[in-house]
């Protein structure tokens, strides 16, 4: 690389450092807080405030004596100060009627903030076609589009609303994906867990319109734990999105959301996650701890495809997974995962194939920048039972300069001959002759990158709801901008 | 149009261009002949502006601008181009998409708004008829999976898309069947204007029974050391390079 190339990558590099994370503002609205710390006592008023019936309150109870005997894991390749759960605030709700009847009714600071993070509910209410729900640190505050759905007789709403109003769904279905001792953050949340969406989509019903949620961490040193349940009815299909955003602070957030997917027979879920949460500054302070448990279970002829864009957050720790226990039914995991600066990413997925003639495709497309340190880790297990299954893996990683790092640890189990497993990984870099190559034909070097990244992501964007798919490509600018590789 | 004037450029302390002289003239077409090694595709690419060379003296004059000043991408949109002899691939990234972006790039450094989608697809429609190029093209990506020859034949796609003043086509022809090269150096020539011109790298003289050259110039260790009609490109076919190389190396010693 020439001296004077050279000299514009730090002058680029620079620029990304001071360049500010777009979303980091807070906003004032009064809240209802309660101490922080956690202990039976902070399960019992969670669940209080929550006006719960019993039998959540003893889930919640359970998980959380469970919680007590489980160590955070340390397998994964991540390297973090581990958070003091005594320092963190479980309950904090914005001091106004929590759940509106309207849209119309919200508190004017809160559209303010809304149209910052650029999303414009009233806009996204007539234009995109999108019922949203929105979840501030711990609770929904506002859902939209709820009667129109609820003429096909889907259910999206709050959680919290749900276990009130359709307590022998939530009662059914919570935690028979991801139990709430499957690990240390999923008996954490099921502890927790202040708010989420619920969602249930009919027998043989085609949602029509994208469901999304969008998280937001407001108040300082709260934690967000956040619960999603998903159940999508024989035949029926689905589109769900969800995005997120923090304000800018010098501690760690944590984030630690349970995500549970249910695909009976024949049904299609679509899930994909644009996770901007607040990445941490560029020497690596601050930034989102994200912990997350997603998994989706598929029945017969099922099918459940995870999409993913992860450019935030000082720490990922995430594998969005599909269990594939009905014959033919299929998986997906598609994933873009950006770390700058400091950021750690250790992200990938599992596939269960249980049924017979059972298929999944892992495409991961890792993208590491700056000082940061991008890991795939990825299971395929093809059971006895499992026969004529197929899997296809591909874990691509891109290194923009010198310092940053990546791993791929693929795990792959299979109990039986008839099936086949695929598995391809690449490592590369953007060369310089591909960046010639674009000055030659007019395109800057920033745009060039832009352009090569978008490239390498293409197979991942793709899969993204159009709308969304504009917003990903441009975070994945922001993100990058700068890095020359 | 571009006036080279005893430019001496290499990597590092390996100098490879020992003092070139060059002067094309809006209309003409100059073949560039020359053994392996002798510095045609680095003079190609201190043209365009590559950064791994350093230029240690000489200049560049391209109708009146100092083209040692400007970055590459500046040096395209103003109508420098370079058919690259080994075209890179960018995976994920369509042909339409590129050259979408390549055209608008450039409009946008001149303060243009973007090219109107009709347009653009009308000038595509256009220039692929012109180099008999297939249905389905435009949605490949960057010269993934591309064979040689398709390879070349997208590096004149682009150049009749962009319509530079000035190209240089980089051994375009190496790699390409007659049939191929026939239709390639055909749609060169209808590109061809009085108002622009044409640097033809090329080892072969079968190139330019197509594309006839108005000069020759033998290179040869980082020099130019002949020059003349296309009758020279003939000779050189018959009787290789010794002849002039070997004079030379004398001369140089
Ligand atoms: N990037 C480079 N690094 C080192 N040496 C180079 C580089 N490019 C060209 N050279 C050297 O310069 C000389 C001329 O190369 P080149 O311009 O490619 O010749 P030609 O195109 O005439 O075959 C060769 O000796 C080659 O090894
Ligand atoms: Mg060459």
């Amino acid at each position: 690389m020439s001296a004077k190339q050279k000299q514009t990558e730090e002058e680029l590099l620079n620029e990304v450092t001071s360049s500010e994370y777009k979303y980091g503002f807070t906003t004032d609205i009064e809240s209802d807080t309660i101490p922080k710390g956690l202990s039976e006592e902070v399960v019992r008023i969670i669940s209080a405030k929550k006006n719960e019936p019993e039998w959540m309150l003893d889930y919640r109870l359970k998980a959380y004596k469970a919680w007590l005997e489980m160590e955070e894991p340390e397998w994964a390749n991540i390297k973090y100060t581990k958070p003091n759960y005594q320092e963190i605030i479980y309950y904090s709700a914005p001091k106004q009627k929590p759940v509106l009847d309207s849209l119309d009714d919200l508190d004017p600071e809160m559209k303010k903030m809304f149209d910052k993070l650029g999303i414009s509910i009233d806009e996204q209410n007539k234009l995109a076609n999108v019922a949203v729900d929105i979840v501030m640190d711990s609770v929904s505050v506002a859902t939209s589009f709820k009667e129109t759905l609820a003429e096909k007789g889907i259910i999206f709403c709050p959680i919290s609303d749900a276990i009130q109003e359709h307590p022998e769904l939530v009662k059914k279905y919570l935690g028979t994906v991801v139990p709430a001792r499957d690990n240390f953050f999923s008996a954490l949340n099921s502890a927790v867990f202040s708010d989420g969406s619920f969602c249930y989509i009919p027998k043989g019903v085609k949602c029509p319109m994208e469901l999304s949620t969008y998280f937001r961490i407001n108040e300082a040193g709260t934690g967000q734990f956040e619960r999603t349940l998903l159940i999508a009815d024989e035949g029926s299909q689905v589109s769900y999105l969800e995005g997120c955003t923090a304000p800018m602070r010098d501690e760690n957030q944590l984030h630690a959301a349970v995500v549970e997917l249910i695909a009976m027979d024949d049904a299609d879920i679509k899930y994909s996650t644009v996770q901007n949460w607040y990445p941490g500054n560029a020497e690596g302070v601050g930034g989102v701890f994200n912990f997350v448990t997603k998994r989706g279970i598929c029945y017969k002829n099922a099918k459940i495809s995870w999409t993913q864009v992860e450019t935030g957050s000082a720490i990922t720790w995430k594998y969005p997974s599909c269990i594939l226990k009905g014959d033919n039914s299929i998986g997906e995991f598609f994933s873009v995962a950006v770390t700058n600066n400091f950021q750690q990413a250790d992200t990938g997925t599992k596939m269960i194939h249980l049924g017979k003639n059972t298929k999944s495709t892992i495409i991961a497309k890792g993208i590491s920048a700056g000082n940061s340190n991008g890991n795939y880790r990825g299971l395929v297990r093809i059971t006895k039972g499992a026969t004529n299954s197929r899997n296809f893996s591909q874990c691509d990683s891109l290194l923009m300069g010198d310092k940053c790092g990546s791993h791929t640890f693929p795990y792959i189990e299979v109990k039986n001959n008839s099936s086949k497993v695929e598995h391809e990984a690449t490592t590369s870099k953007i060369g310089e002759d591909q960046i010639f190559y674009c000055n030659q034909r007019g395109i800057g070097t920033e745009e060039a990158i832009a352009l090569i990244v978008n490239g390498y992501c293409k197979d991942v964007l793709s899969q993204l709801p159009m709308e969304f798919a504009v917003e990903a490509k441009k975070l994945l600018e922001i993100s990058l901008e700068g890095s020359v590789g | 149009m571009i006036s080279i004037k005893n430019l001496k450029a290499g990597i590092e302390d390996n100098l490879i261009l020992k003092g070139i002289n060059l002067e094309v003239k809006a209309g003409e077409v100059h073949a560039i002949m020359g053994p392996n090694g002798s510095g045609k595709s680095t003079l190609a690419c201190v043209i365009a502006g590559k950064e791994d060379y350093q230029v240690q003296e000489g200049t560049i004059d391209f109708e009146g601008e100092d083209l040692l000043e400007l970055s590459p991408e500046e040096r395209a949109h103003i109508g420098v181009f370079l058919s690259f002899q080994y075209p890179v691939e960018i995976p994920g990234i369509s042909v339409s998409n590129f050259i979408k972006t390549s055209i608008n790039e450039r409009r946008k450094a001149k303060e243009l708004d973007p090219i109107p989608a009709p347009e653009l697809l009308k000038m595509m429609r256009e220039k692929m008829e012109l180099l008999n190029i297939k249905k389905g093209y435009l949605s490949r990506n960057m010269n993934e999976g591309f064979s040689g020859g398709e390879k070349k034949r997208n590096e004149i796609f682009q150049m009749a898309m962009l319509e530079p003043k000035l190209a240089i086509l980089d051994e375009t022809d190496s790699g390409l069947d007659i049939d191929t090269l026939r239709i390639v150096a055909n749609g060169v020539n209808k590109i061809k204007t009085k108002d622009n011109a044409i640097i033809v790298i090329t080892h072969y003289q079968r190139l330019l029974d197509y594309i006839v050259p108005d000069f020759v110039h033998v290179l040869h260790n980082g020099r130019i050391i002949k020059s003349g009609s296309k009758e020279l490109a003939h000779e050189l076919e018959e009787k290789g390079y010794d002849w002039i190389t070997k004079e030379a190396d004398k001369k140089w010693a």
